[in-house]
């Protein structure tokens, strides 16, 4: 266990230089540190397809997030009613979230009391069922496809408005 | 290259090289998602990663001209059409919406698991045609924020 805290104290180190820090490019390379050290907690616990996604998606990650740095120009500080509105707008919307998350989320058994009374049924009868070695493919593709359904609808709206956002016909 | 665009030659080399093991092992943590760690995710972040890598060496016209942003932003609208046919066929073919209605086969052979690998490909192309639309469209707008003048 000793390895897990000293990494996660890395973790939260990296996060408070990434909050404090006076450049914004630092701040950037800071949040990358965390998730590669992230990506070393998942291998160390053992869980290798979401090590290999975390690696590969930090690193796009910063190249994005260096090149949405160096376009920082006229796109950031709001100010005046405009930031005052978008700050109310955005303390409601967290309100009521907080509201509607805590009366879900007080239905749900106590934590880890039924243990692994769902994933033991995946892990007996994923191969025969599904016919797939990696039992993560087999969970990801076959028992819960419809969440991965919902990840592409959320990657592929979140491609679409990055697009229209970023798009050079039509501006000005 | 005789345009002075990119970085250097060092770079340009080492790039030239790298691409295409780095699309390799990007197909192949897509075929062999049924069997090693991976699938389509990863395996389409890892093929969008090579074209970034090589839209970094060699500037954007050359990465353009391997694949374009329409390319892209069409590839991921296959992926993500593919993915749901396959959904949608499962209602008729096995009777509820993503069944596996394909022969499941011998475990840890590349061809086995029912649509399991079809679902994985139609992920990565979605993952990598779109991951790589988005970094075309960071690139062009940052161009077009400065005024024509790029420093590189």
């Amino acid at each position: 266990m000793f390895e897990l805290y000293s990494l996660i104290i890395l973790m939260i180190l990296g996060s408070l230089v990434a909050i404090h820090t006076k450049y914004l490019l630092s701040a950037v390379i800071s949040l990358t540190l965390v998730g590669l050290i992230l990506c070393v907690v998942f291998l160390y616990l053992q869980a290798p397809d979401t090590a290999i996604t975390q690696i590969i998606v930090e690193v796009i990650a910063l190249v994005l997030l260096i090149r949405a740095v160096s376009i920082e120009k006229g796109t950031m500080g709001r100010k005046g009613a405009r930031e005052t509105f978008s700050a109310i707008v955005t303390t409601i919307f967290l309100v009521l979230f907080a509201f509607f998350a805590y009366r879900a989320l007080l239905d749900l058994p106590q934590f880890g009391f039924p243990l692994m009374k769902v994933s033991e049924g995946y892990i007996r009868e994923g191969l025969v069922k599904t016919g797939s070695a990696n039992i993560v493919t087999a969970v990801l593709l076959d028992f819960r496809a419809y969440d991965t359904l919902g990840e592409a609808t959320v990657l592929f709206t979140a491609i679409l408005g990055a697009i229209i956002v970023l798009r050079k016909v039509g501006r000005k | 290259m005789k345009e002075n665009k990119g970085m250097t030659l060092i770079v340009k080399t080492v790039i030239k090289f790298l691409v295409p093991l780095v699309i390799l092992f990007g197909v192949y943590i897509i075929l062999h998602g049924h069997l090693t760690p991976g699938g389509g995710f990863p395996g389409g972040v890892v093929i969008a990663s090579a074209f970034v890598l090589l839209t970094l060496a060699y500037g954007k016209e050359v990465a353009e001209k391997k694949m374009k942003r329409s390319l892209a932003s069409l590839l991921e609208s296959t992926g993500a059409l593919f993915f749901l046919i396959l959904a949608v066929l499962g209602i008729f073919l096995g009777g509820w919406f993503f069944s596996n209605f394909l022969p499941k086969g011998e475990p840890l052979k590349l061809l086995s698991a029912g649509f399991i690998p079809l679902a994985n490909i139609a992920i990565g192309l979605k993952v990598g045609g779109g991951i790589f639309a988005v970094f075309l469209a960071l690139v062009i707008f940052r161009i077009a924020g400065e005024g024509g003048e790029e420093q590189k």
